[in-house]
């Protein structure tokens, strides 16, 4: 192989930034034609329903279990420095307003991409190397309505529930490790966080934030999987990048969405 | 069979997520104010109420008897207004109980301390709780910290 000249590597810098372009270019296209386009097809509403049950319904174990946890551990630390200044019942304020605010969508929405959002890769690519979508397209119906639509509305709709079930969990979690175990007064740990929580502010902007992410994650995890090389090296590739990609764009979304929401003081 | 199972599970995931929002709002950010019929009104008017808010506790001994609903100005007096629902199960308030806007630890939240008095007459709902104490603004009890010593110092040179 000879060496590669200066041009040559000007043209390969090039060639990946418009591939990145059209990649960009073919998500957006492919989404407004999944979502948008004619139906073809008919039971569209029995296919939603079961890719809400797989995509969903599955998912709601390690939700309601992560969810426990973390707000658990975040009534034992906030217990452990609130009560360093004589602050104890301002325990429940803490958990609900982190949980609400930050770690019910963002959490829930890293968890999704992980197990759901590979899923769907894996399982769409796996279609496409063993050509059923072309055969699909074959017989009249279009696998973008078939195969791509219920999957993205399925994950539309299931990260916004589940990220109120994660955070109604962790707030329970939390307030059973302060109020049972660490001895938080009842009445002021349910008082302090309703006086702190309003359900415009806090509530409201965390379900947006989840629908937010919801739109991303699963627009990644299918347009990879649809996208992929049709090999299995190919889908193990796309399943990776749907779970990095995700990641990162719901860690820099929620970054952008918090000083949207948060930052005018 | 099978599709009857999925349309149920989805149907009870649906419902969880509607439920865990009512929770939410309901039980996390106390969205409706639920005038429980077990309690009845009280009045206070203090000269200042700096720092209490709506749904503060009201506290007797310690213990947790109601919760303040409503703060507004009295137009006329120039005062704080203070509206409480206090446990219908404490009905036996004297009428010359004291009301006092008091600290929960030293950067903690305010709250309504009631002190028993001794009449016989009872407070009832509607009622007004005339002998208050006002909230202890700390910036007051600095200037008149520094204005004692201020004065101090000019009757020692003198």
């Amino acid at each position: 192989m000879r060496r590669k000249t200066l041009t040559d590597r000007v043209a390969l810098f090039g060639h990946s930034a418009i591939e990145a372009v059209a990649i960009l270019g073919r998500s957006t296209l492919f989404l407004f034609h999944a979502l948008f386009g004619r139906s073809t097809s008919g039971g569209g509403f029995q296919l939603l329903v079961k890719q809400l049950y797989s995509v969903g319904v599955m998912s709601l174990a390690i939700v309601v279990v992560s969810g426990m946890f973390i707000g658990m551990v975040l009534a034992l630390q906030g217990f452990s420095i609130l009560s360093k200044y004589g602050s104890a019942q301002a325990t429940g304020q803490m958990v609900a307003l982190t949980l609400l605010r930050e770690l019910g969508p963002v959490v829930t929405a890293l968890l999704f991409a992980g197990r759901a959002g590979s899923a769907l890769t894996a399982e769409i690519g796996n279609m496409k190397s063993t050509e059923q979508l072309s055969s699909l397209e074959m017989i009249g119906v279009d696998p973008l309505k078939h195969i791509a639509a219920p999957r993205l509305w399925a994950g539309f709709v299931s990260l916004p529930v589940l990220a109120l079930i994660f955070s109604v969990v962790g707030i329970w979690g939390g307030s059973w490790v302060a109020i049972d175990w660490l001895g938080v007064y009842s009445g002021s740990f349910w008082a302090n966080m309703q006086n702190s929580v309003t359900f415009n502010t806090d509530v409201l902007n965390g379900v947006i934030k989840s629908v937010v992410f919801a739109f991303v994650v699963t627009w990644i995890a299918v347009f990879q999987g649809y996208d992929c090389e049709p090999t299995s090296e190919g889908i193990s590739r796309a399943t990776t990048k749907t779970v990095v990609y995700a990641s990162l764009a719901v860690l820099g979304l929620d970054f952008i969405l918090t000083a949207l929401m948060f930052g005018d003081f | 069979m099978q599709n009857r199972t999925l349309e149920v599970g989805v149907g009870l995931f649906l419902l969880a997520g509607i439920l865990a929002l009512l929770l939410l709002a309901l039980r996390v950010s106390g969205l409706a104010a639920t005038p429980s019929a077990d309690t009845y009104k009280l009045y206070a008017y203090f000269d200042n109420i700096a720092g209490l808010t709506v749904r503060a506790k009201v506290s007797m001994a310690g213990v947790t008897i109601g919760k303040v609903t409503a703060i507004d100005l009295d137009r006329d007096n120039f005062t704080g207004r203070v509206t409480m629902q206090v446990d219908k199960k404490v009905d036996n308030l004297p009428i010359d109980s004291t009301a006092s806007i008091l600290t929960a630890g030293l950067l903690g939240e305010k709250y309504v301390g009631i002190s028993v008095g001794g009449d016989d007459k009872l407070l009832t709902n509607g009622g007004t709780i005339h002998d208050t104490q006002s909230s202890l603004v700390l910036e007051d009890l600095i200037g008149k910290f520094l204005l004692n010593s201020v004065g101090k110092d000019a009757k020692d040179a003198k």
